[in-house]
């Protein structure tokens, strides 16, 4: 299976997610600069944290809008797995491909500590290694990761099961305890916690690396034929 | 030449950070009377005297410089700037 990890001027979790995939899953990888880049032989897109553009306007707008969004709507609507995290799930609300936004942190503090997450749907492709109510340990580091969508918006995301993800003791006063959420079609996901960041133990936790080896087992499903 | 001028602030009714943390260190430096303080941002530009302004504004900030799920904008246009 073939990873993109998208780089963007100021990007800064491209290598941790270069290395998740690359050394914790096993599976091939690149970096691909957001310039000129040809998506479509990538099986799997993932946008990583940082601050694209340097946090101008909005976290992750200018980004929102580079041509490269572009070819992953085409890459989401055809049903490839798009994963966002942080910024990257930032730049996916704000090309529309999830629903919400991001406000400043309830307390307006820069946030960097292990966060425990609450699994709320063990029947994604994103978390099918993990067990609904399962609780695990994720690094977070943001300043924007208070999610907000207004009334209607919360109420569609519970009924169509789009959260995926909630915090179990909310650090920055997103709605609903919301961590991170996937769209209708199950194969968009934004989350604000770091993944990458927790797929070995020498590093605090590997229970992100259930996450990417999920992905893996789904295109394997999807793709490869056993005789 | 056309000035616009564009101001975006968070929409009322959504939590704005910014705005409270301000009014707090504003009541306690001897202003107790503040209230209801948000905090936005500006944007100028120039747009040639032939624009369409309110629909290229209105696009523009459709588009990118306002997020219509949290923010709300306005705006002001000065006409016959000299360049």
């Amino acid at each position: 299976m073939k990873f993109a990890v998208i780089v963007f001027p100021g990007s800064n979790c491209d290598r941790d997610m270069y290395h998740a995939v690359r050394d914790g899953l096993g599976e091939e990888v690149d970096l691909v600069w957001y310039e000129n880049a040809n998506l479509a032989d990538y099986d799997a897109i993932l946008l990583p944290g940082g601050f694209s553009y340097g946090d101008y306007l909005r976290s992750g707008a200018i980004a929102s809008v580079s041509n490269v969004l572009n070819q992953i709507k085409m890459k989401a609507e055809a049903g490839t797995p798009v994963l966002g995290v942080c910024n990257g799930f930032q730049i996916l609300l704000e090309t529309g491909l999830l629903p919400g936004a991001m406000l400043r942190n309830e307390k307006l503090k820069f946030m960097c500590h292990y966060e425990t997450l609450v699994v709320e749907r063990d029947d994604t492709m994103f978390t099918s290694g993990y067990e609904k109510g399962q609780q695990i340990e994720i690094p977070i580091a943001h300043g924007e990761g208070n999610y907000y969508c207004d009334d209607v918006t919360l109420e569609e995301l519970k009924q169509n099961n789009q959260i995926v993800f909630t915090y179990k003791n909310n650090p920055n006063g997103s709605r609903a305890d919301i961590a991170g959420i996937v769209n209708k079609a199950g194969n968009v996901l934004g989350m604000m916690p770091h993944p990458e960041r927790a797929v070995e133990d020498l590093l605090g936790s590997s229970d992100g690396l259930a996450m990417f080896q999920s992905v893996l087992q789904h295109w394997r499903e999807m793709y490869v034929t056993t005789s | 030449m056309k000035k616009v001028k564009i101001f975006i602030t968070l929409k009322e009714g959504v939590l704005d950070p910014q705005g409270k943390a301000v009014q707090e260190a504003l009541q306690a430096n001897g202003f107790p009377d503040v209230a209801e303080t948000r905090v936005g941002k500006y944007i100028e530009m120039t747009l040639p005297n032939e624009a369409d302004v309110a629909l290229e504004v209105q696009r523009m900030c459709d588009k990118l410089l306002a997020n219509p799920v949290m923010e709300e904008y306005s705006y002001t246009v000065e006409e016959g700037i000299r360049s």
